[in-house]
């Protein structure tokens, strides 16, 4: 009689430690899991920086060539380099992907920069020479590759953030993402007109 | 997540018909019939054998219309989904060309984003390419488009030895035998000469035009990938 009572004892015993076990298993896993996808995610948004910053980097040479062209109208490079100066003084840190406001000022500044910049590149249209200046040529050929790799870049980023909050979101793993601190990340929401990069007729 | 459905719903209400991403077969695509095939099967001689010696993936496709679809979405998504280039070093570039709306772009892998900078792109396509296709010469432009990025791209990258894709002529030479005893079987009516037919199968379907030749010769994509690099242009 005892010996069945501690049989019983040790086979719930076991299956307790099993289940516990697993437990801990799938708990490190999901754990990893996480991880992984909020380094990919760190990843991503390097990459968007970095071709904001190449952008960034564009600006002060595009602006020196159009100065060049005396009528130029002063108040659109103006604007530009406001813009600029703007966006080189907000100061960028993975952590602005957990902050919505401060994810949607950086967005906001960066928008008007694109505006800036498109409107620069409208009002070429009315310069022939410039349009036939090569070393303008292949300023505006860097500075729209930069604008169409800031979108690819923002897309790819918007990806990984969905499969990173719908992993931390779902039961059973939102309850792990709770208890380590794993937060919902910010994405890119399209600004009108900012999406696709300015097109100018050669 | 909010932010996310806003965006959705603007990629929806802005209607970007999303066209049909093309799955690419062959080295040079023309869905415009605007190339004899004599001139395709050139351009796609040519470009295997830069792959073979240098593992560049250079890929034109030429389509009617863009269907109002930015074309650098298209070319992004184009060459993302085929998987231009290898792997390891993000080396391939295509060349696609909307010959109704007279625009075209070259989309550059990452790994050639160094050789093939954006101004060297877009100097290509200015310089190189639309003169040509002004003129209506499109193979001519094609062809010296390509010159010019083959040209570019120098010395960047070689090919490894078999390393990888060691395995790959053996699986068509079964493949071979498999429909050989196939077709043996089935007693078509060249039934007699089980060696000549193995010889002479080989050589046929490596022209490559025919469903099978994706496996036999024809492009497949090795992963590389895409960040947006190169330029457009229109004629």
């Amino acid at each position: 009689m005892k010996n069945k009572g501690m049989m019983i004892g040790c086979a719930i015993g076991a299956v307790v430690l099993l289940a516990v076990g697993m437990l801990v298993v799938w708990g490190i896993s999901s754990y990893n899991n996480m991880v992984s996808l909020d380094q990919a995610v760190i990843q991503s948004w390097a990459q968007v920086e970095n071709q904001y910053q190449r952008r960034a980097d564009l600006i002060p040479n595009l602006v020196n060539t159009v100065k060049g062209y005396a009528d130029f109208e002063k108040e659109v490079l103006t604007k530009v380099t406001e813009a600029r100066a703007r966006v080189s003084q907000f100061n960028v840190t993975p952590e602005v992907l957990n902050d919505p406001q401060a994810f949607a000022k950086f967005q906001s500044l960066q928008g008007e920069l694109s505006g800036a910049l498109s409107r620069l590149l409208v009002t070429v249209e009315n310069y022939p020479q410039l349009k036939a200046n090569e070393n303008f040529l292949q300023l505006q050929a860097q500075l729209e590759g930069t604008e169409n790799r800031i979108s690819v870049e923002r897309k790819k980023f918007n990806e990984v953030v969905q499969s990173y909050n719908t992993t931390i979101k779902r039961f059973p793993a939102s309850m792990m993402a709770g208890m380590f601190g794993f937060g919902e990340k910010q994405y890119f929401k399209a600004i009108q007109g900012a999406e696709t990069p300015p097109k100018v007729e050669f | 997540m909010k932010y996310f459905f806003s965006f959705l719903l603007f990629c929806y209400s802005i209607g970007f018909a999303q066209p049909q991403i093309p799955k690419l077969k062959m080295w040079a695509t023309d869905l415009t019939n605007t190339l004899s095939q004599s001139e395709l099967q050139d351009l796609n001689e040519r470009l295997k054998s830069f792959q073979d010696t240098t593992s560049n993936q250079i890929v034109v496709l030429m389509i009617p219309s863009l269907e109002n679809y930015p074309i650098e979405m298209l070319a992004e998504e184009t060459a993302t989904k085929n998987k231009i280039g290898t792997e390891k070093n993000d080396n391939g570039i295509l060349l696609l060309i909307a010959k109704d709306d007279k625009e075209l772009r070259l989309e550059v892998g990452y790994g050639l984003e160094g050789s093939v900078p954006d101004a060297i792109a877009s100097s290509i396509i200015r310089n190189v390419i639309r003169p040509q296709f002004r003129d209506n010469n499109y193979y001519l432009g094609i062809n010296d488009g390509i010159n010019a990025i083959i040209a570019a791209i120098g010395g960047e990258y070689k090919a490894e030895d078999a390393d990888d894709n060691g395995g790959f002529p053996f699986v068509i030479l079964i493949i071979i035998i498999i429909v050989a005893f196939s077709f043996m079987r089935g007693g078509g009516p060249f039934v007699p000469g089980g060696v000549y037919r193995t010889g002479t199968h080989s050589r046929g379907w490596s022209s490559g035009s025919s469903s099978w030749g994706g496996s036999s010769g024809g492009f497949s994509g090795g992963g590389g990938s895409f960040g947006g690099g190169g330029a457009s242009g229109s004629w």
